[in-house]
């Protein structure tokens, strides 16, 4: 009797397990059991995500929740102590042509040496290869991404004479040089000017359209229910996952916030 | 006697140690552009201070062994792994201690070369072989190179190019975002090493003719003196090549002409006379072009803002802008404006309006950009836009209002 028993608990977790695995499979970014830490601090605990393929997820957290980490050691920049991830269910190091990164505008000094243009190019670094030389073809290329961020006129610009929004939609030309599947964004709307989040987003909704996935690092909950389509919020561990609809609520807010938003803004928020 | 050595003429070695400066100096001064690009600069100099106990020890057991202790290759092969030793310890410290980078390179910089300067003396008081010229190493010294150490140099050289040739594109994605590069999939620890390498590689390689003090102004002055005159990594590189083997080649023929100077430290000096003109006179980010930009800019200042005051009736009080409205033609010698000037400020007004619907529209933002107060608004729009513009801001526009503030309608 207790023989069976346990036999149909576990048939019952296997079945759970592979609905998660065929879940993880169809998936552009699953993450399982993350920890990261650095020194003995975890940044990330024990995290479970599952982007949706097609949409806009925003992932949503108070300062030094472990938002932009969990980004990275998504990407393999930074490394885990536990827990694997898997790109549209294949390992990273398969994967590493499907994805495009924007990192913070602030992680690299602007009075580097180099172009506008040249910034583009360099999310051509594949297709360039260590010796072939830049052909009119791939400054073409990098023009056009340069036009769809409406910069193609600061092309031959010194990046360190651009604004902090211009310096973060050459950024995003960068990552749509790379015409990959899932697009990773930290923090792109941080201190940019309102010409430049209009244009980030529209972008970012011509990629949806086309069937890409955008996973975007968020800090502004005001824009949160217009942008996104899934929101993921994370303190430490994971708070809530889902539409926005369901994840972002006033309840979930408060979990990951805890008692930093008054009641009156929250309901603000969630109602758009 | 200088024009002799600098046209090769002042004999067989003169014309070798030259040569072979000039390659190490091209050399040192591509690979030290990635290094300082990657703001890692003194790395080079604790690298270069490890390679005296190498060199040391490689002597010393050359000696014992009973060769000749100042067989250049055995010497340079000692350099590189104490070097390397140096290098690994750097490393360790940083990734494994709370030390940061720069307390790191100060540990390795000093325990290492005082180590180095205890064996050095130790070897002078043994007496072991023929030790002369070992503290050479320090300073650099080429009195006595031989065609078969200016092969070693040359063919080092060559390598640490065609290395960087081929891996210039990730060291420089890596050096100006690593983060990006790791995103990539790029291996940024071992292209980091590499980079460290080919520095290593040039450090030993020059040993003999810089030495060991100095090697990091080899590596690290022709890629700042480049910086001042372009924009572009790939042309730093290339200019930092060219200022880094003109320069040994200069600081090599020199102290062969005068051999009681000692040739590390003159192409040195070479270098930062280079650097010192580049500083000064370099186009943009030169001192010069900084004063005089400043100069200009003020009076187009001073300029502008006289004729918005002639334009909306104000008084002008200040000395300068008198001065140039004056000299300008645009007012009279008691300060009433011209018929010139007149016009002239009805144009600055009319701009200053044309300015505002360009920079409140997305179409013209990088003609906004450029909005500065100043410019002439046909230098940045053609003459439709400009006409869609007036259009746009509608009514007669005559550059004479009542009051500041006033809308023109």
């Amino acid at each position: 009797m207790t023989v069976g028993l346990a036999k149909s608990d576990r048939d019952v977790s296997r079945e759970m397990l592979q609905g998660q695995e065929a879940l993880a499979a169809q998936s552009p970014l699953a993450i399982r059991g993350l920890t990261v830490s650095y020194g003995e601090k975890p940044a990330v605990f024990s995290v479970d995500m599952t982007v949706e393929p097609g949409q806009m997820t925003a992932i949503i957290g108070p300062n030094g929740a472990g938002k932009s980490t969990l980004l990275k050691a998504a990407l393999g920049i930074v490394a885990p102590v536990s827990g694997r991830g898997t790109i549209f269910g294949r390992p990273l190091a398969e994967q590493r042509a499907r994805i495009a990164y924007v990192p913070q505008r602030a992680s690299v000094d602007w009075d580097f040496p180099t172009r506008v243009i040249d910034v583009v190019l360099m999310g051509l670094y594949r297709e360039l290869g260590l010796l072939g030389r830049t052909k009119a073809s791939h400054r073409a290329k990098a023009l056009s991404c340069l036009e769809r961020v409406g910069m193609a006129d600061f092309a031959s610009r010194q990046i360190g004479q651009l604004s902090g929004g211009q310096q973060q939609r050459v950024f995003l030309a960068r990552a749509l040089a790379q015409e990959a599947d899932l697009y990773l964004l930290d923090e792109p709307f941080a201190g940019v000017d309102a010409a430049t989040e209009k244009a980030i987003i529209s972008v970012l909704k011509s990629l949806r359209e086309a069937g890409k996935t955008v996973v975007v690092v968020h800090h502004d909950l005001a824009t949160v229910v217009d942008y996104f389509d899934n929101v993921f919020l994370i303190n430490t561990r994971r708070v809530a996952e889902g539409p926005v609809a369901q994840a972002f609520t006033e309840a979930t807010l408060q979990a990951a916030y805890g008692g930093r938003l008054a009641t009156t803004q929250l309901d603000h928020l969630t109602q758009g | 006697m200088l024009l002799d050595a600098l046209l090769l003429q002042l004999g067989y070695n003169a014309t070798l140690v030259a040569i072979g400066a000039a390659l190490l100096g091209t050399a040192a001064g591509i690979t030290g552009t990635f290094l300082f690009l990657r703001k890692r600069a003194l790395v080079s100099d604790a690298v270069s201070h490890a390679t005296l106990p190498g060199v040391c020890i490689a002597f010393l057991l050359m000696a014992f062994l009973g060769g000749d202790g100042r067989n250049l290759a055995g010497l340079l092969l000692g350099s590189a792994v104490s070097a390397g030793l140096g290098l690994w310890c750097m490393n360790w410290l940083t990734r494994n201690t709370r030390l940061a980078e720069d307390a790191a390179i100060g540990a390795v910089l000093s325990v290492f070369f005082g180590f180095g300067m205890v064996l050095l003396t130790v070897i002078q008081t043994l007496g072991v072989g023929r030790q002369a010229g070992l503290e050479g190493f320090l300073l650099g010294s080429t009195a006595g190179m031989l065609y078969s150490d200016a092969l070693v140099i040359a063919a080092g050289g060559a390598v640490t190019l065609l290395l960087v040739l081929l891996t210039r594109r990730p060291m420089t994605l890596v050096a100006f975002d690593p983060e990006y590069a790791a995103a990539r999939g790029l291996p940024v620890e071992r292209i980091d090493l590499l980079m460290m390498g080919l520095v290593m590689a040039v450090t030993v390689v020059g040993l003999k003719i810089v030495g060991l003090i100095l090697i990091v102004a080899l590596l690290i002055i022709p890629a700042v003196t480049a910086r001042f005159w372009t924009e572009r990594s790939d042309q730093v590189v290339l200019l930092a090549g060219l200022f880094g083997g003109v320069a040994a080649y200069i600081g090599a023929a020199l102290s062969a002409a005068a051999p009681n100077l000692p040739t590390g430290p003159i192409i040195v000096l070479v270098s930062f006379a280079f650097f010192a003109l580049s500083l000064f006179l370099a186009p943009n980010r030169g001192v010069l072009a900084a004063v005089l930009r400043h100069l200009r800019f003020q009076r187009r200042v001073h300029l502008r803002q006289g004729l918005l005051a002639l334009a909306q009736g104000q008084a002008i009080y200040e000395g300068l802008t008198l001065r140039l409205l004056r000299r300008a033609g645009l007012v009279r010698a008691d300060g009433v404006a011209t018929t010139r000037g007149r016009a002239r400020a009805a144009k600055a007004l009319r701009d200053e309006k044309r300015w505002e619907v360009v920079r409140a529209d997305m179409a013209h933002e990088a003609a906004a950009a450029l909005y500065d107060g100043l410019r002439d608004i046909e230098t940045v729009l053609t003459q439709d836009q400009i006409l869609d513009i007036d259009r746009r801001i509608g009514g007669r526009i005559d550059g004479r209002i009542d009051g500041p503030g006033e809308v023109l309608s």
